[in-house]
């Protein structure tokens, strides 16, 4: 007998895919925890329990509110049914209080916020192109479901390490969907109330910004795709400004009636952080910092410097530091601040004329240049991974969680065109295996190993199949530096422990970690502003979005 | 996309089920003076690396069998030698004599969860692999759906890695015997199923299939010649095995005979717990285990498993062909534990009936998430694949959903004991149910296509 109202074969394999991830989500409820756990549920507590003018003066936890008001509205809702796991999480005073009934909420509380991100990635997979025909295993949205939904980092981040990664996530998600769909208005919206849930996005702004004004404000281009000034439509530039201001003034606007916003900001803000985190994230400064110790062991060993005039360079340790460099200029945020800007705004999208020189000159000619040819919503998102993956390798006290910023917005890339499957295998693997120090207890080595050797089998046999024709996607070198990744991990987490080194030297596998990572990570940033630069030619025909 | 990575992905979906399974609780964890049955391997452990072999089965000074002594055959005992030597490299004091009992440390259960990951890479998973690659049908995609399936099954993840037991050795090598007769290497069929039954002994359940397959395949070729070869081959494969195992025990005739003691504990009586099975539910209405006597009991369950073993032995005997032999490892399997001696709840691996256990062991929540993940996945797969959508499929579900819920019932003072009872005689009836169908599917042959495709 067949039933009367069979499985729709379209979309049943979502659901699919959705329900078995939340699964293995529940069995993880019971896995190790970071300190980030204690953080959300002090923020809970504080939410609750004092008034909305005490929330950015707690002091009591060490974890103060550092995230925008939105996401502590957030928790205050949370808060609500946190009441019927147990009312003792809602104490302030109750550091580290982590019961079962606090542990089953917490983890509950971010499976089922991660249902914003099922929406968005729902969404996402209506922007790719179908190849109707295919079988499910070979379609691009089968494919892109599984690299969002199971994506390695945000299972190990939000359901071991303890985050709400893929509940911000999916409002990004959702607001690049609604770009892709055209409808701006709801996107920019999305991505203003993003801004105010976790400010690190900030360093994709200038995507969302420069894009909005160009492709949207400007409402048509000429017909080889320069700017047409004419048709530059004040209201649309109206609307976006009234959308994006009333929500920051609905986030903000109780501080700054309280007259509290230079408390917040110095909140989210903090400068006074070190250089690095504690465990280097693989950018430029790790890169930075290990030149720096190799110069000055170098410098030391052949005379050329003096040991006790060096300053100390600390890099031990494992608390937030400032890192005093002994050779080379230290870095000041101030520095950072600039190389990130100045990466950023040279890679926006497409220009002809690209030289050191421009990358060196004034704000001004650089952003006039970009405006001459956009590529609509393709070249907004890729515009917006090189910002994000440029803020990640220069930015100021960057964390390795930081890189999922790119990754995810990458994957849709990568499902469309053969030169970002290749960058997307070798920048996600990479910073996927970047992300093993974060989890250090031995009950979750097999974890961390099978689902990463989940998610890389996956994406590499899919993005495989899927771009079959016309070579490998990998060349042999960079096959052979994702292979070093296996020695890599067996020396720093199998031998090293074993040897004597271990006590004298703990934080060297990390080094090494560290270090190798940001080679693969830089080499990843360098093929993907090059591929920007050089798809120019086939978009010169493009219409308009 | 090719197989081997499908096929990667499902062995890396069920290794994490399994590892994240054993994040949780296991059985006795906290509870002196007894624990459960992990203390129960961690003592065998201490047991045989500080006792000499001969004392291992004994009552003696240092080994108190009262306090989990060795009830499974030798290869257990070989096996948990093998893991204290391990232990004994990482920490000594988890296989001290004596002071090491009811130790209880996060490290120590890592360790123990390794052994029991090891043993299932080594010979469970390789074994389902081979088995769904080279005898399902259909094409690759069904492959690897049946794999998954295999992979996910709730009962054994439940019981191997959060109850804590070595089932997956056993059920391995018996399956790894399967595999040998399918492909034809009955020597190896044999070997890997006389290990199994070396492990443990419930394997006794598939024992008479595999002995009337094979005997009836000799018989097929001629008694007077290949076929008295090949049964003389398997014999001695048999023999051989069985003494190499046995060695250590045959110095003395008191070995032995103490061992089999150990292995079948007929001084126990009829049944213990909530079983599933005719005993523990003919025992509701007529209270047989006071009735009759020891003896009557006892020859009334040789009968009754007998008689039920019998049609499809017979039955196989006559067609020695694969399906009739999978066949009748259903029916012998569902004949021992539905009419056997002393039955324990965890033989029938059948998540939704070992409820009250797993909630005894804290492990609730995992329980829950896999036997859903489990339901789900398989109907989903099923419905796909085959397209067909029989309105039967969605009873089962439907009946675990529902036993699952009297965990929660408060049930009424007068009968404390009266929903796993109900529970019980459910499964019970059940189980009756799939004897006779299945016993009627061997014996009738509905579906002859399948046969002639699988005959050796």
């Amino acid at each position: 007998t067949v039933m009367a109202a069979p499985m729709t074969n379209d979309q049943s394999w979502f659901y699919a895919l959705a329900l078995g991830v939340s699964f293995l989500k529940c069995l993880l409820i019971n896995a190790y925890h970071s300190t980030d756990f204690e953080v959300h549920r002090n923020w809970l507590a504080l939410t609750h329990s004092l008034p909305v003018s005490q929330w950015y003066y707690e002091a009591t936890s060490e974890w103060t509110l550092d995230y925008p008001p939105l996401f502590a509205w957030f928790e205050y809702g949370l808060s609500h049914i946190a009441c019927f796991f147990d009312k003792e999480m809602l104490v302030v005073p109750n550091l580290n209080y982590a019961s079962p009934a606090t542990v089953l909420f917490q983890r509950l509380s971010v499976i089922v916020a991660d249902v914003v991100f099922f929406y968005a990635v729902k969404e996402c997979c209506k922007c790719l192109r179908e190849d109707k025909g295919k079988d499910l295993l070979g379609k691009p949205s089968f494919i892109l479901t599984v690299l969002l939904l199971w994506n390695f980092g945000l299972l190990i981040v939000d359901h071991i390490h303890f985050q709400y990664n893929g509940f911000l996530f999916g409002v990004l998600l959702l607001s690049i969907a609604r770009h892709c769909q055209n409808r701006h208005f709801e996107g920019a919206f999305l991505f203003s109330v993003l801004l105010n849930l976790k400010h690190i996005y900030l360093y994709i702004a200038p995507a969302y910004g420069i894009y909005l004004l160009r492709c949207f404000c400007f409402t048509q281009s000429n017909a080889d795709g320069s700017l047409q000034w004419r048709s530059f439509s004040v209201v649309r530039l109206v609307i976006l400004g009234t959308i994006v201001l009333s929500t920051f003034a609905v986030s903000f606007g109780p501080f700054i009636a309280l007259g509290q916003l230079p408390q917040v900001l110095s909140r989210l803000f903090p400068f006074k952080r070190g250089l690095c985190h504690a465990y280097w994230a693989p950018n430029i400064w790790a890169l930075y910092n290990i030149a720096d110790k190799a110069f000055s062991i170098l410098g030391v060993k052949f005379r050329l410097l003096d040991i006790n005039k060096l300053p100390k360079a600390s890099m031990t340790g494992g608390l937030v530091q400032e890192f005093q460099h002994s050779v080379l200029p230290s870095v000041s945020p101030l520095a950072t601040l600039v190389c990130t800007l100045l990466s950023i705004l040279v890679n926006l999208p497409n220009s002809n004329i690209y030289t050191i020189f421009v990358i060196l000159s004034l704000l001004q000619p650089a952003l006039f240049k970009i405006w001459h040819r956009p590529n609509g919503a393709r070249g907004f998102l890729r515009c917006l991974v090189i910002c994000a993956l440029g803020s990640f390798m220069f930015g100021w006290h960057v964390h390795e969680k930081a890189i999922m910023m790119a990754i995810l917005p990458l994957s849709l890339l990568a499902v469309d065109s053969r030169k970002d499957a290749g960058i997307f295998l070798m920048l996600s693997v990479t910073s996927h295996y970047s992300l093993f120090p974060l989890l250090f207890t031995t009950q979750e080595l097999p974890i961390k190993i099978f689902l990463m050797l989940l998610f890389t089998i996956f994406s590499l046999a899919s993005l495989k199949t899927l771009f079959r024709k016309g070579g490998a996607l990998l060349n042999p070198l960079e096959v052979t530096y994702l292979l070093g990744l296996i020695p890599l991990e067996l020396i720093c987490e199998f031998v090293y422990p074993l040897t004597v080194w271990q006590k004298t030297f703990p934080f060297l596998p990390l080094m090494l970690t560290s270090v190798y990572c940001a080679l693969g990570v830089t080499y990843a940033f360098i093929r993907l502003y090059i591929s920007l630069l050089t798809c120019s030619d086939t978009t010169k025909k493009t219409k308009m979005q | 996309m090719e197989n081997w990575s499908l096929f990667s992905l499902c062995v890396l979906l069920g290794l994490t089920s399994r590892w994240a399974v054993s994040f949780h609780s296991y059985s006795g964890a906290g509870k002196p003076p007894m624990f459960g049955d992990y203390e129960a391997q961690r003592h065998w452990q201490e047991v045989t690396y500080n006792l000499p072999v001969h004392e291992w089965y004994f009552n003696t000074t240092n080994n108190d069998l009262n306090y989990w002594g060795l009830d499974y055959p030798p290869l257990t005992a070989y096996h948990s030698l093998v893991c204290a030597y391990v232990a004994k490299l990482l920490n000594p004091e988890w296989v001290e004599l004596h002071a090491s009992r009811g130790y209880e440390s996060h490290s120590h259960k890592l360790f123990m969860r390794a052994t029991v990951l090891f043993t299932d890479i080594l010979i469970y998973i390789p074994a389902v692999l081979l088995y769904c690659f080279y005898f399902c049908d259909g094409s690759s995609k069904q492959k690897v759906a049946t794999a998954l399936c295999i992979l996910l099954y709730p009962g054994l993840i439940l019981i191997d890695y959060g109850h804590f037991q070595y089932n997956s050795v056993s059920l391995g090598l018996a399956l790894w015997g399967i595999l040998g007769l399918g492909l034809g290497w009955d020597l190896f069929g044999s070997l890997a199923f006389t290990l199994a039954l070396n492990y443990k002994q419930m394997e006794l359940y598939h024992s008479l299939p595999f002995f009337c397959y094979l005997l009836g395949k000799c018989i097929k070729q001629g008694l007077i010649g290949r076929g008295f070869f090949q049964l003389a081959k398997i014999s001695l494969t048999v023999l051989v095995t069985f003494a190499l195992c046995w060695m250590p025990f045959l110095s003395d005739p008191k070995q032995p005979l103490q061992v089999l003691h150990r292995l079948f504990p007929f001084g126990r009586g009829l049944f213990e717990d909530k079983v599933a099975n005719t005993w523990c539910s003919l025992n509701v209405l007529i209270k047989i285990k006071t009735l009759l006597s020891r003896e009557t009991q006892l020859f009334l369950s040789f009968a009754l498993t007998l008689l039920f073993i019998l049609p499809s032995s017979l039955k196989l005997l006559s067609k020695p062909n694969l399906w009739q032999f999978k066949l009748a490892l259903v029916n012998s399997s569902l004949a021992f534990f539905l009419f056997s001696f002393q039955v324990h709840e965890k033989s029938i691996l059948l998540a939704a009936f070992m409820l009250p256990l797993l909630v005894k062991d804290g492990l609730l929540l995992p329980y829950v998430v896999t036997s859903l993940a489990f339901l789900f996945l398989s109907l989903y797969l099923l419905s796909h694949l085959t397209r067909t959508n029989e309105p039967l499929f969605w009873y089962f579900p439907f009946l675990v959903i529902s036993v699952a819920t009297f965990v929660w019932l408060e049930p009424p003072a007068k009968f404390p004991d009266l929903f796993p009872v109900l529970v019980s005689i459910l499964s019970f009836l059940h189980f009756l149910g799939f004897i006779i169908y299945f016993n009627l599917v061997q014996l009738m042959e509905p579906q002859r296509k399948k046969s002639q495709k699988k005959t050796n």
